[in-house]
């Protein structure tokens, strides 16, 4: 499950990444709504998101995108998440937040900074819109927390695989691992991992564990390389496919 | 969020505890040198021409602002839960000084976010924090100013939370924060509501603190809030205009909005995005404020109103003329609002002003914005 920021460097070449990933069989794609303060982001995410509203990149034009994107004709591709702060949701409305989002085709919402103690107006919205609120465990979410977070989850779990920020990282805590087997056995809805994760070898780690990986930073640092190190598109959105074949690749062997 | 049930836990466990009261009050005591002064400024008071004018003199504190008290007070709750780091953030470099000192008080390690721009504007501080034996860390994201400083110390303490403790330095962020900071620094309108009675013979009829985050209005006011007959005021940062980017004045200019873990007023735009904002004052760039003010805005209870940069340092030099004190150009906000106020009272009636803190930190800025150099 690869991460892009909407609107770095701009939302043109955000469709054609999309698009690429959605031809090399990806599960799912995060899309990342750029926002000002993103705690829990490390500076490879916060960068993208800084350059995106440096070029004034509106909530509004990122629907329009992604409506453009899902209604067109070409293959279809697969379910487009949000990650999105709930300071934007809040602002925009989350009823019009959500209203817009099915409208734009999406299949769900990710909302970082948004507790699930709190999120219960938004699933609401979100159940009777059919769109998933995707929640998150943290390693240092409390067994009887995460129960209470498994009861309102829906589409997957989303696992976060270190205490901290989003970001390439070498190795994966063994504690991960402890945490997914015992997830296994309160839920069945699918476990993706997500925070640190960047290479094959790190998800056939998580044989049997986890359904799922999520790469954010690697891809963005490629895209960013285009207004960062003025490097061609082109170039980019093959590394992306690379980098997403061979994760898939991996997934496979994994599964 | 476990971190933060956590600290709620503990923090209301302390709250009722008589053995952390007593720490804590020896420590206000015999470290910061509370009781602060209250001070009746005669000369300022002549100049005004109309209520009498007393200053709460927070700026003779320990470290020379109000901020020593919610940070020995968070410190004394760190060693509690047997944390053996902290990490804080600061702007104008008070709340940085003031944790670095607690920490270097406590033998705790300290590390301070800090803007890169406040680190230019706020160097004397800067070099205070190093000496007292904290590591300064530049943050150079975003606005480079406060706000990126909130959220770099977030950032470490969701990796460092199992023995770190996040000193924030106002009544900001998630909860328990907000009322915790607001707890610790309760003790300055607590002490001024005893000084007038004993040393006037009854209460004020307006109370005036500056708010940034809120921190010290929030500790003056919160005694106050139910003595409905006292005007209470507070005075934002009003830069150097009502366009966006120009101020940092949000309750004045803000709508309702979500930042740093709150809903509150915040300075955004129509998408959710956190506004640059601007003040003459480093400890007052701040585009949200402490939740409590919110309520109090909407209650009607505070009245709240934007002093700019001119008048701030207008008062900045005035009150160093008349009065032989040198204020915070966060505090000169505040008395720039009961120059202007003050000779619509009469001459029985009473006006207390927060001065939370001292000016020696802004000489540079100030210096630097007369074309001097120093």
């Amino acid at each position: 499950m690869p991460f892009v920021t909407a609107g770095d460097p701009d939302l043109a070449t955000t469709k054609r990444v999309i698009a690429e990933l959605g031809g090399r069989g990806v599960d799912l794609i995060e899309v990342g709504f750029p926002y000002s303060d993103p705690i829990a982001d490390g500076p490879v995410i916060q960068a993208s998101y800084t350059r995106a509203l440096a070029k004034k990149v509106h909530v509004a034009e990122i629907f329009a995108a992604l409506r453009d994107l899902t209604q067109s004709e070409a293959k279809p591709l697969p379910p487009l998440v949000a990650m999105v702060a709930y300071a934007i949701i809040f602002r925009w409305g989350p009823e019009r937040f959500v209203r817009d989002a099915r409208e734009a085709g999406l299949a769900g919402l990710i909302v970082p900074d948004l507790p699930a103690d709190e999120a219960t107006e938004l699933a609401t919205l979100c159940r009777s819109a059919g769109l998933d609120l995707i929640e998150l465990i943290a390693p240092t979410t409390t067994p009887e927390r995460t129960k209470r977070i498994l009861q309102t989850a829906s589409g997957f779990i989303y696992c976060i695989s270190v205490a901290g920020t989003t970001g390439v990282r070498d190795q994966l805590p063994v504690e991960l691992k402890q945490q997914l087997t015992w997830l296994k056995t309160q839920t069945r809805l699918p476990l993706a991992v997500g925070f640190g994760i960047s290479r094959p070898d790190q998800v056939e780690s998580l044989r049997g564990l986890a359904d799922g990986v999520i790469v954010g930073s690697a891809i963005v640092r490629h895209i960013g390389a285009i207004s960062e190190q003025n490097a061609p598109t082109e170039a980019a959105l093959r590394n992306v496919g690379q980098l997403a074949d061979d994760m898939v690749a991996a997934t496979h062997r994994a599964g | 969020m476990h971190a933060l049930e956590q600290l709620t836990a503990e923090y209301a466990r302390a709250k009722v505890d008589p053995a952390f009261a007593a720490e804590l009050e020896g420590l206000f005591r015999h470290y910061i040198g509370r009781p602060s002064p209250l001070y009746f400024a005669e000369r300022l008071t002549a100049r005004c021409g109309g209520a009498k004018i007393y200053l709460k003199r927070e700026d003779l504190n320990h470290t020379g602002a109000h901020k020593i008290n919610n940070a020995i007070g968070q410190a004394l709750l760190t060693k509690r839960m047997g944390k053996t780091r902290v990490i804080a953030e600061t702007g104008a470099g008070q709340h940085g000084v003031a944790t670095a000192t607690a920490c270097a008080h406590f033998g705790l390690p300290c590390v301070v976010y800090m803007g890169e721009e406040d680190i230019r504007r706020q160097r004397l501080n800067v070099f205070i924090m190093r000496t007292m034996g904290a590591e300064v860390r530049p943050v150079t994201s975003g606005s480079r100013t406060l706000r990126d400083a909130i959220n770099e110390a977030m950032r470490d303490w969701m990796s460092s939370v199992a023995d770190t403790h996040y000193i924030i330095g106002s009544v900001v962020g998630p909860h328990p924060f907000p009322m915790m900071v607001r707890d610790f620094q309760s003790i300055i309108g607590r002490e001024t509501r005893r000084q007038c009675l004993e040393q006037l013979g009854r209460l004020p009829d307006e109370v005036v603190a500056c708010v940034g985050g809120g921190s010290n209005s929030a500790g003056m006011f919160y005694p106050f809030v139910e003595d409905r007959s006292i005007k209470l005021t507070g005075v934002e940062p009003g830069g150097r205009g009502v366009k966006p980017g120009e101020h940092a004045s949000t309750l004045s200019f803000g709508v309702k909005g979500v930042l740093h873990g709150s809903y509150s007023y915040v300075l955004q735009d129509a998408d959710g995005q956190t506004l640059d904002v601007h003040s003459v004052s480093a400890g007052l760039d701040y585009p949200g404020v402490g939740p409590e003010h919110s309520y109090w805005k909407d209650s009607g209870r505070v009245q709240y109103t934007p002093v700019g940069d001119q008048d701030a340092l207008s008062a900045f030099d005035l009150l160093a003329k008349l009065e032989g004190i040198l204020p915070a150009l966060e505090s000169s906000h505040a008395i720039a609002q009961v120059v202007k106020t003050a000779g619509q009272r009469k001459s029985d009636e009473i006006i207390v002003v927060c001065l939370s803190g001292r000016g020696d930190k802004d000489v540079y800025e100030v210096a630097r914005l007369r074309g001097e150099t120093i």
